[in-house]
């Protein structure tokens, strides 16, 4: 079975996860004398979701070329010889660390650190001109955001703060 | 009338008014550019500086600066790295980034700017003449003609169905409209599907989608794939601005038409820029003929024209119930009400009377600040435009910097950045998937208005019968249908004549 159909059998999973909770939703008292429910609407797109996941997965496959006609010359079949997984994953799970660290390390640590980080990932190896670059950025992002505009990011870690 | 005009030009035209907006429209524009900082907040953050100011009308010829050139900043994000700050300019992406990734950035951020330039313009001509007799048509509408304006707004994701893709692109719409179930609702009492997660209770936030539907997915696609990272074009093609008088004619009655279009959505309360730009591009993609039609979505001047056009003649339309009413139709609106008020001003039917130099001055204000715009932004938009030419190894990083910081900035809430990364790589999949990714953010956008307004008709009528006894809700439900359906029916009907 080809991507798009794993996909849409994903999207039956949702859909119908999503209507076993629309179906059962438990109503207030009141709202079971509005014409329109909560839940009337969720119904009804449940349902579709679900018929349209599963006209995708019994509807005949596309051709390899079909989809590189409609697409943007992005192409599932290239994925594992010819695309860099590795530095993708890395960037991945960089960010991952970054959406944690970023409130308990504060975020001039942390920013400083994932731009370097994510440079360096993707192959950046001078670091007298990325170090800096990303000290400054970090600076000046958080002087804008916090002390122009009044929106609070803590700067430092935790301990210092 | 003229006396108002002349009026508000001796208001706006000093040098601290003049000093006031050229600022205005630098700093929005700036912040603007911030993925996360669209309109509304910017504006909010300036009020405190107006009111500090305390001369109303020099306060809001500063707000309506920041409000265009955030605007304008919004559209620049778009463009350049394909994520949408604001709702307003989702469909502005749709063509300028494609445009920018063949090398035409510099033409993409100049059509942006005449565009935005044109319907702010004439939406204030429009504004000053008929301000009056439009915010009476306003009130016409009800829950029953928004709800069908949202399916008219929807029509946008026929741009979407193309060959082989037309029930992959209303799945998505679907999803969308699923997702924007999700959370606390104007109308209903306890926040639905939330899987128990306290960080949903208000929904799955705008920014975050957007961020992860468009913005990551580039990213990730520029890292997985060098080559597609490498600018085919060379500087020089990057910052070159210029527009051929052929394209100048193409874009000429686009921007006439959807500046007024965009006016007109725009007066209506709670309608706005969004609906506006949506119908806008789906409008001008189904009058477009043969090959035109087909450029749609991989880079058509029009299709970047035709929201940039709308959206910024909405905003201006906007105004009208807010200064002739005294009703904010949008959420900048009514921040800007509130500045109002705390600057002694009360807006409403006797702000002409009362007020006559703070009304004329922010129209005034509205001329001068599209004005300074253009004149600022045009000499800005090679250096602008030579951002893509910095080397991966350092462009690459910012981009995912800044959508996070985009989506984390709102909400302040680290849960947010988890739902984006998880969102970005299943939105990498879909596009390798060969699924279109605009028709979910579309059906997210509208799909809390359209719920809210079906269900407020459905209560009010008790049934769905005003679908058709209200003559202006059948017409819109019926041009929405079309516009939906007409163009996946031509592209199937065309199919045994091309293969």
């Amino acid at each position: 079975m080809v991507l798009d159909k794993w996909i849409a059998a994903l999207f039956l999973v949702v859909s119908i996860a999503y209507g076993y909770t629309s179906f059962t939703y438990q109503l207030l008292p009141f709202e079971r004398n509005m014409s329109f429910l909560p839940n009337t609407l969720p119904n009804a797109l449940a349902i579709i979701a679900a018929v349209l996941s599963l006209i995708i997965i019994l509807s005949p496959s596309q051709s390899v070329g079909d989809e590189e006609s409609s697409g943007d010359n992005i192409n599932v079949a290239r994925l594992v010889k010819d695309y860099e997984i590795g530095q993708a994953s890395y960037l991945i799970i960089a960010m991952i660390v970054y959406a944690l660290a970023l409130r308990p390390t504060g975020f001039l640590v942390s920013t400083t650190l994932f731009l370097m980080a994510t440079g360096w990932i993707l192959g950046e190896r001078k670091l007298h001109i990325m170090t800096p670059i990303a000290i400054f950025s970090a600076i000046l992002i958080w002087y804008l955001v916090q002390e122009t505009l009044g929106l609070y990011l803590r700067p430092l870690p935790w301990f210092l703060m | 009338m003229l006396e108002g005009i002349l009026l508000g030009l001796a208001t706006a035209f000093t040098i601290k008014n003049l000093l006031m907006v050229i600022a205005g429209c630098l700093i929005g524009t700036l912040i603007g550019m911030l993925p996360g900082l669209g309109p509304m907040s910017i504006i909010a953050i300036m009020i405190p500086i107006a009111i500090k100011i305390g001369d109303p009308s020099a306060a809001l010829i500063l707000l309506a600066g920041v409000y265009y050139g955030a605007i304008f900043g919004g559209s620049t994000s778009s463009i350049l790295i394909n994520a949408p700050g604001v709702a307003g300019t989702v469909a502005t992406s749709f063509d300028g980034y494609p445009m920018a990734r063949k090398g035409q950035a510099g033409k993409a951020l100049t059509i942006a700017a005449i565009a935005s330039f044109s319907g702010g313009t004439i939406g204030a001509i429009l504004l000053m003449g008929f301000a009056p007799a439009l915010s009476s048509v306003a009130l016409l509408f009800h829950s029953a003609e928004y709800f069908a304006l949202m399916i008219v707004g929807l029509s946008a994701i026929a741009a979407f169905a193309g060959k082989g893709m037309v029930v992959k692109a209303l799945l998505m719409t679907v999803m969308g409209l699923l997702m924007s179930t999700v959370g606390e609702s104007a109308l209903f009492n306890a926040p639905r599907f939330t899987m128990g997660i306290s960080d949903l209770q208000s929904g799955f936030s705008f920014i975050t989608l957007a961020m992860a539907l468009f913005a990551l997915p580039e990213a990730l696609y520029l890292v997985l794939d060098p080559k597609r990272g490498k600018q085919s074009s060379t500087s020089n093609e990057i910052k070159n601005l210029r527009i051929t008088k052929e394209e100048a004619i193409k874009i000429a009655p686009v921007i006439g038409r959807q500046s007024i279009q965009g006016f007109l959505i725009g007066v209506m309360p709670g309608a706005g820029a969004t609906i506006a730009s949506f119908l806008g591009y789906a409008v001008e993609r189904n009058i477009a003929k043969g090959e035109e039609q087909d450029e749609f979505g991989k880079g058509s001047i029009k299709g970047l024209a035709a929201p940039e056009a709308a959206n910024n003649a909405a905003c201006t339309g906007s105004f009208v119930p807010l200064l002739t009413l005294g009703i904010p139709g949008s959420g900048t609106t009514a921040i800007l009400l509130g500045a109002l008020i705390a600057l002694n001003v009360n807006p409403g039917p006797r702000l002409m009377i009362d007020n006559p130099d703070v009304f004329w001055a922010v129209i005034i204000s509205m001329y001068i600040g599209n004005l300074v715009l253009i004149f600022l932004n045009l000499p800005m938009i090679p250096y602008i435009a030579k951002l893509l030419t910095i080397p991966r190894n350092y462009l690459i990083p910012f981009i995912l910097f800044f959508t996070m910081i985009g989506a984390y900035i709102g909400q302040n809430n680290a849960t947010e950045l988890l739902i984006l990364v998880g969102l970005g790589v299943f939105a990498t999949l879909l596009r390798f998937a060969n699924y279109p990714l605009a028709p979910l953010l579309i059906g997210f956008i509208l799909g809390g208005m359209m719920e809210d307004n079906f269900a407020r008709a459905v209560n009010l009528t008790d049934g769905i019968d005003f679908m058709y006894e209200r003559p202006m809700t059948l017409v819109l439900l019926l041009i929405g249908l079309a516009m939906i359906a007409v163009p996946i029916y031509r592209r199937r009907w065309k199919k045994p004549s091309q293969d």
